[in-house]
């Protein structure tokens, strides 16, 4: 079995302005390597313009790169006789599900992928069938898009990707327009995927508490990678993600702000119980007057 | 006012209707059509009226949809009716200056009315109980023989399809472009027509550019399932015609002839 996915090796990249040749090039990526493991759920968080979404582009040959390879499962991206292979093994979802959904019924729109793929109607059935249960939208497949709320034609949209049975799904951004509800819904149906079908997951965001969730923390910034490392040991460098215009989850930033004043507690620390404890710790070393 | 445009509405449902083969109820559609306009008496409308109605009650299509969808020809109905009230020659039953009201002008627009109602109900009837997509795929497969003359059929499916998809989205967005408009002041409903039509602008060109950013998201997202044109591509939904198709043919072609005959009776 491959262990790697999706190995990106020192990629640059930079848009063309075809209007003036000699403007100024603007490097988006300035070599970025990075390596996506089998079952891995990689959360990439960075601010606007440093570069995450581009690289995520990358991984499924959208852009290709100006410098540098990219590797999905041993094939070169920059290969276009395979971009169809590259493509049914590392599906995409976009942040506005309005524009990614094709078909004006639920299930169509799920078996869009399938039908360009050339599967045979009785399989199709059957997978399409498996991809809504899997998203949990399977009562909703014979309703049409515009009845649906955000997080349900995200969902949908997740479906129609799942469908293809890809080995790695990457989501850029995919509660960004979503309200609180819809982005809870999306995210629980994320990590599902990864936890209960073993999809590799790469999700691109700016929120803390997603990215928290995953398996490890790629931290971009200014087209290159700033951090690359497990949550806990990310959101310990309070001051550097800050520096570049990012947060930490609140229960980091309690206990950054509490060492500060001097007391002794623990940055590593990530969710609402181990903070609790760490309170009940310090009050109760503190002596009462 | 938006939300009332019903092309493309689809009313879900599992009567005799919807179940026909998509391909039998277009075909279908058009004999019902060409019945309505070769009738030339009353008698030869009601049985193009009555096959209509039969149709319409084994869909099991609420009755209030269908006036909802008869609502935006009003106009041209009173508009047409006036025209053949006044303005037809025959015996006066009513003058008033040089208006003049006749028998004739009376029975006119009478016949003529119930032929355009007739008219937009079998249409309605075709695209609410036909998902739009199935319809598209309808149209694909009976203009498929036309491919062999380079006629792109698929693109020209793809591209209803796509319209209809994003038929609802675009008229939300135009209904929160015109509030955030008003909100700045903008003034929509009152002044010349020609006023009017010019405070359209700040709502068409945010529509427009929105429209194309839309159109760049979709195609990049269909790329990323892997859409490469109609060649080698599978359905989800294959059509099958069964009995019941060639028997609801069967039966239109027989209310059509129906239709013809009285016509040669009666004249």
């Amino acid at each position: 079995m491959q262990d790697k996915i999706i190995s990106a090796q020192n990629v640059e990249f930079h848009y063309t302005n075809e209007f003036e040749e000699d403007a100024p090039v603007k490097q988006v990526l300035k070599g970025v390597s990075l390596d996506i493991k089998k079952g891995e759920f990689t959360a990439v968080l960075g601010h606007n313009g440093s570069g995450k979404s581009t690289i995520a582009k990358h991984m499924n040959a959208v852009l290709l790169p100006c410098g540098g390879k990219v590797y999905v499962e041993g094939i070169d991206t920059a290969d276009e006789e395979r971009i169809f292979d590259i493509r049914q093994r590392v599906g995409m979802v976009f942040q506005n599900p309005d524009n990614q959904i094709v078909a004006t019924i639920v299930e169509e729109d799920v078996a869009f992928a399938l039908e360009n793929l050339g599967v045979p109607p009785d399989e199709m059935r059957k997978r399409v069938d498996d991809a809504l249960k899997s998203v949990g939208m399977y009562e909703y497949r014979e309703h049409s898009p515009h009845q649906l709320s955000g997080g349900q034609k995200q969902r949908v949209a997740i479906a129609g990707i799942i469908a293809m049975r890809p080995d790695c799904i990457v989501l850029d951004e995919p509660t960004a327009m979503l309200d609180p509800k819809g982005r809870s819904e999306v995210l629980k149906t994320i990590r599902q995927l990864n936890r209960d079908f073993g999809v590799t997951i790469v999700l691109i965001t700016h929120y803390m508490d997603e990215a928290a969730q995953a398996d490890r923390i790629v931290v971009m910034d200014n087209g290159v990678i700033l951090m690359d490392d497990v949550p806990r040991e990310v959101f310990a460098n309070v001051e550097l993600m800050k520096k570049i215009g990012l947060d930490v989850p609140q229960v980091t930033e309690l206990m950054y702000l509490l060492e500060e004043s001097g007391l002794p507690t623990d940055t590593h620390i990530i969710d609402e119980e181990e903070c609790t404890e760490a309170l009940l710790k310090i009050l109760k070393a503190t002596p009462h007057n | 006012m938006l939300k009332d445009i019903t092309i493309g509405q689809y009313f879900p449902g599992n009567s005799v209707v919807h179940r026909l083969d998509p391909r039998f109820k277009i075909i279908i559609t058009g004999v019902l059509i060409a019945m309505l306009f070769s009738a030339d008496s009353f008698i030869g409308l009601g049985v193009g009226v009555i096959f209509l109605l039969i149709s319409f009650l084994l869909s099991q299509i609420p009755f209030k949809l269908m006036l909802k969808s008869l609502k935006p020809i009003v106009p041209i109905i009173l508009f047409t009716s006036v025209l053949n009230i006044f303005f037809l020659e025959g015996v006066t039953i009513f003058k008033l200056g040089f208006l003049k009201i006749t028998v004739e002008g009376l029975r006119t627009s009478a016949f003529m009315i119930i032929r355009i109602i007739a008219l937009i109900m079998g249409s309605s009837l075709l695209t609410y109980t036909t998902s739009p997509i199935t319809l598209t795929d309808a149209i694909e497969r009976l203009l498929s023989p036309l491919k062999k003359i380079k006629l792109p059929v698929h693109e020209l499916a793809m591209m209803m399809t796509i319209a209809l998809r994003f038929i609802p989205t675009l008229i939300e967005e135009t209904d929160k472009i015109m509030s955030a408009q008003k909100a700045r002041g903008a003034d929509m409903e009152s002044g010349s027509l020609l006023q009017r039509a010019k405070a359209l602008t700040p709502i068409l060109i945010p529509l427009f550019v929105s429209a194309f950013r839309r159109a760049e998201e979709l195609a990049l997202a269909m790329e990323c399932r892997c859409y490469q044109g109609g060649d080698g591509r599978t359905r989800l939904r294959q059509l099958h015609s069964s009995g019941a198709d060639y028997f609801a043919l069967g039966l239109s072609i027989v209310f059509f002839d129906l239709v013809l005959l009285l016509n040669c009776l009666m004249g």
